[in-house]
């Protein structure tokens, strides 16, 4: 992401657009994952809003910090779509520095000397906690398709089951971008005595129309991968990464901006100056698409993609509260700094104000900031130093309110 | 309705207000703005209080410390609303010409417009909603009608440039002025009820001698009220 143009020059450029796309690897984090597991077995199911008590079950997760005496300085981070438990720790496969080591560290807005911090794999996903990948037991493979929908609320549940495990009664803080600003929203609404304080990022409370077409594109283009087998793949010893690639091209589009990607790329090709008369990545910007697609498909599975966009589709908090998001936090007391940037097109700033007014609405103490930046949606995974400052005022101010 | 005659007086008891809402005399101020001062004389204690174009919070601030207030914001600024979630309040980014109209009916027991309502595309409509949100509401503005002002339009045929009003006019962020008769006019037409008013002069001290309308319209830089709904009004009209 830092520097695109780098990592497309890294590409081999004569490659065919069909070939460019090759069969990715096992997804081996799935099964056993370089974190630690917390396991729930058949007295401690997972009541899933699809009607189904998933048991056992497992949640894959990291931490930082300490816990303090008083159990009280705990901060849960709730990551994005194809994000995972690493946040402040390098990638078992892509081997890069935590995915969000800009905002989380020691003297760093969300400062590890001072706080907890906890992020788990949410459920339904591949990187060690229960999903679509993992092993059915009542069938002995993959469960694949036979994995019942996860919704946002599934994975709030099954967090709350984890701090439980971890013996932690309340969060000081709950914090998430994209996705994870849904769950964030998900948690204030069902556990509101448990979250002291709430940072949704870059997000929603509903997911629009258009988010969900771009979704349904990349499992359209998943599904019609003749490798994806019918989602089982893992046992035909297949892999959809042509679909489950060409899925990540396409959404990663939407993680940008037009003037971002003319700033990075323009119009400029790749190899020379001058096209050459066919379909190889003669600009620079198809080369980091097939970039992006190709590194995907080594770390993520095509089943959990699907189960994770889906679930991000079904959400919408105002629905679940007879159609008034304000009742969604009706008597909260919790504080809430929400954040979007000016350049988000998949989360634009409205979204953002429709949950401040809600919050307002439910006389709920909300803060709110619209940061400028170019960088689209992905913004807040990145050097953003508007964003990091009014994150630590935020988080300063709730740690004295808590008397951390 | 309320007359001129009850202008810069506690409309109810018809005294000068002022000494009776217990401001500081000069030097005594801890810190504070002045014209702070004057509003936190007007908020009761524990009051939920929206203060529309908080700036960096200094206000809200001294409310929540001094008076225990319940206190949030509504800032245009990115630093001025970071400032504001530094010292911990709850503030929004937003602008009063767009963002008011999602807050619920009587949500605050006070609202705050301070020196902001001729910033604003549409002051009447924006008035209104202040009047709909808050039980009560403090309102303070640049007097367009003190002596200097008039001075400048008429003895130098030029747009004034004073203390409270710096800008030039192609770059001042002030695009409706109003007088302090034309507030009261403006409160009339949307049935706002005075409870009190005030003058301040230009570094925001309130003028405590009580004098007719037209002296406080000349003279002072600033005009302070607090306003409730009139359909709330107890006495028979």
């Amino acid at each position: 992401m830092d520097n695109p143009t780098d990592t497309a020059l890294r590409q081999d450029t004569s490659v065919e657009a069909g070939r460019a796309l090759r069969a990715g690897a096992e997804p081996s984090q799935a099964l056993d994952p370089k974190s630690p597991v917390a396991r729930f077995n058949a007295d401690r199911p997972l009541a899933m809003d699809a009607g189904v008590d998933l048991a056992p079950f497992q949640i894959a997760y990291q931490t930082a910090g300490r816990l303090n005496a008083a159990h009280s300085n705990a901060v849960l981070i709730c990551h994005a779509l194809t994000g995972d438990q690493h946040f402040a720790h390098p990638h078992p496969v892509t081997k890069k520095p935590g995915w969000w080591e800009t905002l989380v560290g020691p003297g760093k807005p969300i400062d590890t000397d001072r706080y907890f911090v906890i992020c788990s794999n949410v459920v339904g996903s591949c990187m060690g906690s229960t999903g679509p990948a993992s092993i059915d037991p009542r069938t002995g493979r993959a469960y694949g398709l036979d994995f019942p929908l996860v919704t946002i609320r599934d994975m709030v549940r099954a967090q709350a089951m984890l701090l439980d495990h971890l013996g932690i009664p309340d969060l000081f803080l709950c914090i998430g971008g994209s996705m994870g600003g849904m769950q964030v929203l998900q948690w204030a609404s069902l556990y509101p005595e448990r979250v002291f304080a709430a940072m949704p990022i870059a997000t929603g409370a509903r997911h629009s129309a258009q988010n969900i077409a771009f979704h349904e594109v990349g499992r359209q283009a998943i599904m019609a991968d003749l490798a994806w087998e019918n989602g089982r793949y893992l046992e035909a010893g297949t892999r959809p990464s042509k679909g489950l690639g060409v899925a990540r091209m396409g959404a990663h589009i939407t993680y940008l901006s037009e003037p971002a990607l003319h700033r990075k790329f323009g119009r400029r090709f790749q190899g020379g100056s001058a096209p050459t008369f066919s379909f190889n990545a003669d600009f620079q910007i198809e080369s980091y698409l097939r970039h992006q697609g190709l590194s995907f498909v080594e770390r993520f599975d095509a089943n959990a993609y699907l189960y994770l966009t889906r679930a991000m589709d079904y959400f919408d908090l105002a629905a679940d509260h007879g159609g008034v998001l304000a009742n969604a936090f009706r008597g909260t007391r919790t504080r809430f700094c929400v954040i979007s940037f000016t350049s988000d097109w998949l989360f634009p700033t409205a979204d953002s104000r429709a949950i401040v007014h809600a919050l307002n609405a439910a006389a709920a103490p909300v803060a709110f900031v619209e940061v400028e930046s170019d960088k689209g949606h992905d913004a807040f995974l990145l050097d953003e130093p508007a964003m990091f400052s009014a994150a630590r005022g935020f988080i300063d101010a709730a740690a004295r309110a808590r008397g951390l | 309705m309320s007359g001129p005659d009850t202008l810069l007086t506690d409309a109810a008891s018809g005294a000068p207000w002022g000494t009776a809402a217990g401001l500081p005399r000069s030097g005594d101020t801890g810190g504070a703005r002045v014209d702070h001062l004057v509003v936190l004389g007007l908020v009761p204690p524990g009051a939920r209080v929206l203060d529309i174009g908080c700036g960096d919070g200094s206000l809200l601030a001294l409310l929540r410390d001094r008076r225990g207030v319940d206190g949030r914001g509504i800032e245009l600024s990115r630093a001025g609303v970071n400032a504001c979630l530094a010292r911990g309040l709850p503030v929004i980014q937003g602008d009063a010409d767009t963002d008011l109209a999602n807050y619920p009916d009587d949500a605050f027991d006070v609202v705050v417009l301070s020196q902001t309502i001729q910033a604003t595309r549409n002051p009447r409509i924006v008035l209104e909603h202040l009047l709909r949100i808050g039980r009560q509401v403090v309102i303070s503005f640049p007097n367009f009608g003190h002596w200097r002002v008039r001075a400048e339009l008429a003895f130098r045929g030029r747009m004034p440039i004073t203390e409270i009003l710096p800008e030039a006019w192609y770059e001042t962020p002030n695009i409706h002025h109003c007088t302090i008769r034309d507030f009261v006019g403006l409160c009339r037409e949307v049935d706002a009820r005075i409870e009190k008013a005030a003058a301040l002069d230009a570094r925001g001290r309130p003028m405590r001698f009580s004098m007719p309308w037209w002296f406080w319209n000349l003279i002072g830089a600033q005009g302070v009220f607090l306003l409730r709904r009139g359909e709330e009004r107890d006495e028979p009209r």
